[in-house]
């Protein structure tokens, strides 16, 4: 029988397909794709993919596949996008239960009604909540709230050879077994297809308040961000942006809580960040968003490393404008290149910056980028544990079967 | 073989840090949890990441098990020692490497005792979050194993929320640093993650770094008397609902504000059913907004009478009959057992009728006490072992209790570990797959299954393990050195 036919058997007839140019996971081409339509479909396509060998990569809304190495090979693609299912949301309990397919944005959706919402933003717009976790993806409000890693606690995933496991639990408090939730969040589908997450939820803020303020200079906008991490007014996120080199760095404070507290504590924020600062109830049109550019890197450090860091990218990268942005107040910064920079450029700058990270306690990985910049640069950097990390995947994929090639160190 | 591994040991380390008299191994026989107990084959007393790598790859060359001890305060067997391994005693490392406040980290040795990060960082204005109980005596390297809740996780989290960078001692012998140290995110997969709270299973951290908060601007704390843990945990419920995420929300029901009386006269509200003490902090302002709020439910809700400490002192004789419930049933009762299981907070009236009906039918005493806020309950099953078969009957009860908490979608610790004393019930929450994946991990780690065998997963019983019967207070609690709850 074809591998067509006996993953049409796995899965149902309508749900797969011979793969096309639009489904190549950054350049690769896969020879088809599945869509299975709940979790038992998952793991009997896995199941199939173990008997017939077949190389495969998870897909949610696919905004994100292109980050990483680009995979060695793929036979197929399991589009997870038909697992769109909020399954429980107890509202009391300040859990959700969703299938890996739901985007961020649908799952905030179905939340607020309850004024409750999953404390990650949205920071690839269009992002399915399996990706978010594939990725670990986390954006401003981790500084208070944690990151995907901190508000995951249950997870189900279907390994490579078909065997559905579960993690974890909808309860928020609970230490029996290992926290596998912590291992599969930010893997980039190396290890598992997840086919559900328990995510631990919060409430809507009454109100929030935005306080921002221009600095001329690293230093200075360093110096703002320090003052507030130093300070009691328990800021939810602390963010900053240079839409290029020779433009001002904006500080922007983000606080929530409960009205009178709120205004309170943006005046004592206005305050620390100086006098032109500004409070705002609307939040500014970059908040959170990844730099827009056809090659990100990603830089963290230590959180008094922000200036060094934003400083090597204004530096170095000033051949090939590169903007940053990203949240100071966790050390967590993101450069954004254009497309038309040249390779060999963007190459030195993720050298330069890599040592700057380095120095400052953290890393340097080039998350996206053209694939003439890939090949010129060693994508994810030098990693500590690698080793072990080796052991890990081969313990849980031997075959290598799950997006080869996409991770650290090759895996 | 053994004698090898001794001699190896003591070339390596000197003699002086080897223990092999049987006296003094005796003194490790067990942890917190004091009816397991089993005597280690020789015991060695660490003093260094070096000596740990040392001691680890003896054992590992040897293929002997080994087994991490810290302040050996754990509530779960996870210290039990294996009778023909090594014991490592972690508690000399006890250096605090670095207090980093302005990237707000700390940099500390393993067998650093919990409450000295807060002490070392309280004058810069900052403090370590998670606080177990026990945090007077337990040591950081303990916490990161059993993955240690608090009072206050509510809010703030656990362990492994506040955890940010581990050096390990693989159970080959090699030293491995996991995490981000003060930066987040490292590119690769989070093996920190799934090392803390892995009790041990997975190797030995040697040094530890941890995230310190700015201590809260303000802090309220407010005690509620209730008629019933009904009308109390219809309280709880609605704070959550406004959208207030306290510090801490704990429950006592009658049975345990009548233990805490005797045993340290708390002064809580006299004839109550069930108590609640609710900790806000934060800004002033919004502290100020919501004491309030939280006062009027608690009335709405039928609270009969509402105290907040207008003090530190005041304060502390809230959290006293609290943190003394554990060691006041001792007053009431000659033999208990403590459990520790989760269920949703929405559960909590069902769970505590059944709990009920399952003391009434058997005869058990049981008094309830927990971390309502996030369903985390501690029931003190009460039995006086003098008695013929009521040694049988808690346990029991002890057992059907976790049952209920499986059966409502919770989990059969919240914060004491499985260790030896649950790991047969790991299969009541888990399947085989589930566990097999997770023991994935551990063929990773260690495929010679050398670091605390025996612990976590449901395997035979070991060998130099003993039953014996829970012997009312623990050790420590005894000897006034700490409090548990």
């Amino acid at each position: 029988m074809s591998t067509l036919k006996v993953l049409a058997r796995a899965c149902g007839q309508e749900q797969v397909s011979a793969g096309t140019d639009k489904d190549a996971v950054d350049g690769v081409r896969p020879s088809y794709v599945a869509t299975p339509r709940d979790a038992d479909a998952v793991a009997a396509v896995m199941a199939v993919a173990d008997d017939e060998n077949l190389r495969v990569v998870a897909r949610g809304a696919g905004s994100k596949l292109s980050w990483g190495n680009p995979p060695t090979n793929v036979d197929l693609v399991l589009d997870l996008s038909g697992l769109d299912a909020v399954l429980e949301h107890a509202a009391g309990d300040l859990i959700v239960r969703v299938q890996p397919g739901v985007r961020l944005a649908q799952l905030q959706d179905a939340l607020a009604p309850a004024g409750q919402r999953v404390a990650i933003d949205e920071v690839v717009p269009g992002s399915t909540v399996g990706g978010i976790i594939a990725t670990g993806l986390s954006g401003p409000s981790r500084l208070l709230h944690g990151a995907v890693r901190d508000l995951l606690i249950g997870v189900s995933v279907v390994r490579a050879n078909g065997v559905a496991a579960r993690s974890g639990g909808r309860v928020v408090k609970n230490v029996a077994g290992y926290d596998l939730c912590k291992i599969y969040t930010g893997s980039y589908g190396t290890l598992g297809i997840i086919t559900e997450a328990i995510f631990r939820l919060h409430p809507i803020p009454a109100a929030t308040a935005y306080i921002a303020v221009s600095a001329p200079d690293e230093e200075t906008a360093g110096a703002k961000v320090a003052a507030v991490l130093a300070s009691q007014v328990t800021p939810t996120a602390i963010e900053v942006d240079r839409p290029s080199p020779d433009s001002q760095m904006t500080v922007c404070v983000l606080v929530e809580g409960f009205g009178p507290g709120v205004t309170a504590r943006a005046a004592r924020v206005e305050a620390l960040l100086g006098r032109d600062a500004v409070v705002s109830t609307h939040r500014p049109p970059w908040w959170g968003l990844l730099p827009t550019a056809a090659t990100t890197i990603r830089m963290t450090c230590q959180p008094s490393g922000v200036t060094a860091v934003a400083r090597a990218v204004a530096r170095g990268g000033a051949a090939v404008h590169a903007s940053v942005r990203g949240s100071a107040g966790t050390g967590v910064l993101y450069a954004g290149i254009a497309a038309e920079a040249d390779p060999a450029e963007v190459a030195r700058l993720l050298a330069e910056v890599r040592g700057v990270c380095a120095a400052e306690g953290g890393s340097a990985v080039l998350l996206d980028a053209p694939a003439p910049v890939k090949a010129l640069v060693d994508v994810w950097g030098p990693i500590p544990a690698i080793t072990l990390m080796r052991k890990v995947k081969q313990s849980f994929d031997p075959q290598r079967r799950l997006s080869p090639g996409r991770f650290v160190g090759g895996i | 073989m053994l004698d090898e591994v001794i001699s190896d040991l003591r070339a390596q380390l000197g003699s002086e840090a080897v223990i092999t008299d049987r006296q003094e191994r005796r003194t490790y026989e067990c942890d917190g949890l004091s009816q397991f107990r089993s005597i280690p084959a020789v015991v060695v007393l660490a003093d260094s990441t070096a000596s740990v790598a040392k001691a680890v790859a003896v054992c590992a060359s040897a293929g002997v098990p080994f087994v991490a001890r810290g302040s050996g305060t754990g509530l779960s067997g996870g210290a039990l020692p294996h009778a023909d391994g090594v014991l490592i005693v972690m508690s000399q490392m006890r250096t605090i490497h670095e207090v980093d406040l302005v990237n707000q980290r700390a940099v500390v040795d393993p067998g650093v005792i919990n409450l000295q990060v807060t002490r070392e960082a309280a004058p810069g204005g900052f403090y370590y979050a998670p606080d177990p109980s026990s945090q007077q005596i337990c040591s950081i390297g303990g916490n990161v194993a059993e993955n240690s809740g608090g009072a206050h996780c509510l809010k703030y989290g656990f362990t492994t929320n506040h955890v940010t960078g581990v050096q390990v001692v693989t159970p080959d012998g090699e030293l491995v640093d996991l995490g981000g140290g003060k930066s987040v995110d490292p590119p690769g997969y989070d093996l920190m993650g799934v090392f803390v709270g892995s009790e041990g299973t997975l190797g030995i951290a040697t040094q530890v770094t941890v995230r310190l908060l700015r201590a809260p601007q303000a802090v309220t704390t407010l005690l509620a008397g209730f008629a019933s843990t009904d009308t109390a945990g219809a309280a709880v419920s609605a704070i959550i609902a406004t959208g207030i995420i306290p510090a801490a929300i704990e429950m006592m029901d009658a049975l345990a504000i009548e233990a805490a009386e005797a045993a340290v006269n708390c002064g809580y509200p006299a004839g109550a059913g069930a108590v609640l003490i609710v900790e806000l902090d934060g800004p002033v302002e919004e502290v100020d907004h919501l004491t309030p709020i939280v006062q009027d439910l608690c009335r709405a809700h039928g609270a009969t009478e509402i105290r907040i400490a207008q003090d530190d002192q005041e304060r502390a004789l809230i959290w006293k009959g609290r943190k003394s419930a554990f060691a006041a049933v001792g007053r009431i009762s000659p033999d208990y057992i403590v459990q520790d299981g989760v269920i949703p907070r929405t559960a909590l009236p069902q769970v505590l009728r059944a709990i009920g009906e399952l003391s009434r039918a058997s005869g058990v005493r049981v008094a309830n006490v927990f971390h309502a806020g996030d369903g985390n309950l501690h029931p003190l099953v009460l039995f006086d072992d003098a008695i013929e078969g009521a040694g049988e009957r808690a346990e029991g009860v002890s057992g059907a209790i976790l049952e209920l908490c499986v059966s409502h979608g919770g989990s059969i610790t919240g914060e004491h570990g499985v260790g030896s004393d649950k790991s047969k019930y790991m299969l009541k929450m888990f399947t085989d797959d589930d566990l097999d994946t997770m023991q994935l991990v551990r063929d990773a780690f260690d495929p010679a299954n050398l670091s605390n065998p025996g612990k976590v997963f449901p395997t035979p019983r070991l060998c130099g393990e003993r039953p014996g019967r829970r012997k009312g207070t623990h050790p420590l609690q005894q000897a006034g050195i700490a409090e548990i709850f």
